[in-house]
């Protein structure tokens, strides 16, 4: 008697019927977006806001090297001593006052710069206004060496090293950052889907123990079957969340962004204000382009189905410990001792993914971790995009299928001995005897 | 074969835990089997392998003559002692999906239920959530869950935990009646009285092993002491207790009686019949009470788990 697709449902429905269930799919979108717009709303407030700094120079070097930008002015001030300056600009409740010193060098005369103002000022606009003495008085060093300014302009050079491997596919960063995202995002969403929907198929072993119903299902299914069928009703389950999420998030935030105005995906960090330059350059059209055939470029096939497989079998991987474990204890509470060995793998194949695969992703720790069972499906999927030989692909899968019938077998044993076994907290020498009843 | 369910020679081990040695019990077609044992005697671990949660090491159990096989869940129902039900699940949901799993059609089940739930006095319940009934009430739906499937073997776990007077009795009077329409009922209790009212055969085991089984009444019979109860009523007690005491055995009486004189319980010896001590007590008083005594089964429980 097959109870499989009965239990699935039972198992989907009541995780997709729950309050706080339903309530976590709607919310949580929300909440995100109204973090970023808010995030992006107060950063476009700051940088909006119109400012005034007046300059007090001594040396009259630096007459012509501020000019107003889009939100900063500059105001020169003339014939007026530090003091009433100071006051001036603070009655006039300017941004502040850069001052600068008359000195004794012979060629600009420049001996020191200060900024008066009234809260300690931005490190942005600190840095810029540093960047434009320091300018000014390079290139005043330089023409008193007798070096042609226009000439140095003319010799700068910018260069892109081409990457080719040695069977010929060309790549660029442009390739390696499409790649670094993709794989990141497969794995971080494998880590993500693990850690949130494995707890909940823990929960919901540990539930039908303290409900005390487990005996009567188990007089009518096999522990497997009921175990199979809690991971994939689960599993649909998280699924279905994700994909409202996804959905719902993409709707939201083209919402926000229409009704406030505001650019949400261009935040304005200086990345981002350095790519959107670059696109409105010439290049921009190569730009898309480059990005364009770096994805097509990707083994996007390879990916799509290994991203299947190894979400899957990493996930089944780890939700059969979780069931196991939900079978071992009591309560929750009781859970902390058996969830290190879980954890543990999960946190150094995320480590591993993103601090060796980045560097080198096909390096030995890697190669070596994107074998390992437990860290495998991470960091093999990060691998991907970078191009994993098949037989290595199909190898770590093997023993990811093996180590997950192993661990199916080793759950199933803890499960069927645990779910009936109340009131102690079992140890793991007592876990390995369950083994053996 | 009359019997509907035999164990064979079943022994099963926890790690160097030994739960059940060579156990064999026979459950008679229609009979209420009352399987009897003090707390971690190993009942439980013979109810869960009849019911294939625990496989035995050895020994085999036999459903209807035939080697039990998976789908013979279909055939028991198994109300267990530790029981319980989803919480936050509607009371005709869980029920539907219960019987689903014990292999009924939705159709079958929704109709059963709804003749249960007349039976049972249960009204509205079908949307409520198990959270929201109480204990007695929940209880209520679990023993339907139990027998909604109509199946021909019910294992009852400590059913009568949890309810009141009233719904004891109610559930009692279903048990009958379900034996009535042919099921036969294995029954684990340390509820003496209701072994006294219900079984008609038991076993007893204790400290994994079997110490005694058969007919309640047989074993009654073994039990029998030849002692009788007699109540008399004369002018005279001294004298007569007197004269009784040359002639037979006596024992302290306990039983409650309304106004007689003399409360005795006589053991008679081998040889001598009942009568013989019927006539010897009209010739010296008036009888108002002679009743052999019958072995209670908490008597019987008592005294072979200690003699063991």
């Amino acid at each position: 008697m097959n109870h499989l697709p009965l239990i699935i449902k039972r198992e989907y429905l009541t995780k997709v019927r729950n309050k706080s269930f339903i309530i976590m799919t709607f919310l949580s979108p929300m909440i995100m977006i109204a973090l970023i717009a808010l995030v992006a709303y107060l950063s476009q407030i700051n940088n909006n806001q119109d400012r005034t700094i007046s300059v007090l120079d001594e040396t009259g070097v630096f007459s012509e090297v501020f000019t107003d930008e889009e939100h900063i002015k500059y105001n020169y001030l003339d014939n007026i001593n530090l003091e009433n300056a100071k006051d001036l600009v603070s009655s006039k409740e300017e941004y502040g006052l850069l001052y600068i010193k008359k000195g004794s060098d012979s060629l600009s005369q420049f001996e020191s710069a200060k900024f008066y103002s009234e809260d300690s000022p931005s490190l942005s606009i600190i840095s810029s206004l540093e960047g434009k003495i320091e300018k000014k008085l390079t290139d005043l060093k330089l023409v008193q060496d007798g070096v042609d300014i226009e000439k140095i302009q003319a010799s700068r050079t910018r260069i892109t090293i081409g990457q080719e491997s040695f069977l010929g596919e060309k790549t660029s960063k442009t390739d390696s950052w499409l790649k670094l995202a993709f794989g990141g995002a497969a794995g971080y969403l494998l880590f993500m889907f693990i850690i949130i929907y494995g707890n909940m198929i823990m929960r919901s072993v540990i539930e039908e123990k303290t409900s005390r119903i487990i005996e009567v299902i188990i007089s009518s299914v096999k522990p497997i079957q009921l175990m199979m069928g809690k991971i994939i009703g689960t599993s649909l389950a998280g699924i279905t969340q994700f994909i409202i999420w996804v959905l719902l998030g993409g709707v939201m935030l083209l919402l926000v962004s229409a009704i406030f105005g505001i650019d949400v995906m261009q935040m304005q960090g200086p990345q981002q204000e350095m790519i959107r330059q670059a696109m409105e350059s010439p290049e921009a059209q190569n730009q898309a382009q480059e990005l364009f055939t770096a994805f097509l470029n990707l083994p996007l096939l390879n990916l799509c189905v290994a991203f299947m497989f190894f979400f899957l079998g990493g996930f089944l991987l780890y939700s059969s410990l979780y069931a196991a474990i939900g079978a071992a204890v009591d309560s929750e509470t009781d859970t902390q001792q058996f969830m290190m060995p879980i954890i543990m793998p999960l946190i150094i194949a995320v480590y591993v993914g993103v601090f060796t695969v980045i560097e080198d992703p096909h390096g030995t720790v890697s190669t070596i971790f994107s074998f390992i069972p437990l860290t495998s499906p991470v960091v093999m999927l990060m691998r991907i995009p970078f191009g994993v030989p098949i037989w290595q692909q199909i190898l770590s899968l093997a023993i990811l299928i093996a180590t997950f019938a192993f661990t199916v077998w080793f759950a199933a044993k803890i499960y069927r001995v645990g779910i009936l076994m109340y009131g102690k907290k079992p140890s793991y020498k007592e876990l390995f005897k369950w083994l053996k009843y | 074969m009359n019997n509907l369910l035999v164990a064979e020679n079943v022994s099963k081990h926890f790690g160097d835990f030994k739960a059940l040695n060579d156990v064999s019990i026979a459950v008679p077609k229609g009979s209420i089997f009352g399987l009897l044992g003090p707390n971690g005697a190993g009942k439980t671990t013979l109810i869960r392998i009849i019911n294939q949660i625990t496989m035995p090491d050895k020994g085999k159990v036999y459903l209807d003559g035939e080697a039990l096989k998976p789908t013979d869940i279909q055939n028991i129902g198994y109300l267990p002692e530790e029981r319980g039900l989803y919480k936050s699940m509607k009371v005709g949901e869980q029920a539907l999906y219960l019987a689903q799993l014990k292999g009924m059609s939705k159709q079958d089940a929704k109709a059963r239920l709804k003749y249960w739930f007349e039976r049972l006095e249960i009204g509205d319940w079908w949307n409520k959530k198990i959270q929201e009934l109480s204990k007695g009430q929940a209880q209520k739906i679990q023993f339907i869950v139990t027998v909604l499937h109509r199946p021909k073997l019910l294992i009852f776990d400590e059913p009568f935990s949890g309810f009141d007077p009233i719904n004891a009795t109610l559930i009692k009077d279903e048990i009958l009646q379900l034996r009535e329409e042919g099921a036969t009922v294995i029954f684990s209790t340390h509820r003496m009285e209701s072994v006294e009212e219900l079984c008609d055969h038991i076993a007893l085991i204790h400290r994994s092993n079997k110490i005694l089984d058969g007919k309640l009444i047989d074993i009654k019979r073994q039990f029998k002491t030849n002692t009788f109860e007699v109540g008399l009523q004369t002018q005279d007690s001294e004298a007569v207790v007197s004269s009784i005491k040359e002639r037979f055995e006596v024992l302290p009486a306990t039983f409650k009686n309304l106004n007689d004189d003399i409360k005795l319980n006589v053991k008679l010896a081998e040889n001598v019949s009942s009568n013989d001590l019927l006539s010897f007590l009209t010739s010296k008083a008036e009888v108002h009470h002679f009743v052999e005594v019958i072995p209670s089964a908490n008597d019987i429980f008592i005294q072979t788990v200690k003699r063991n």
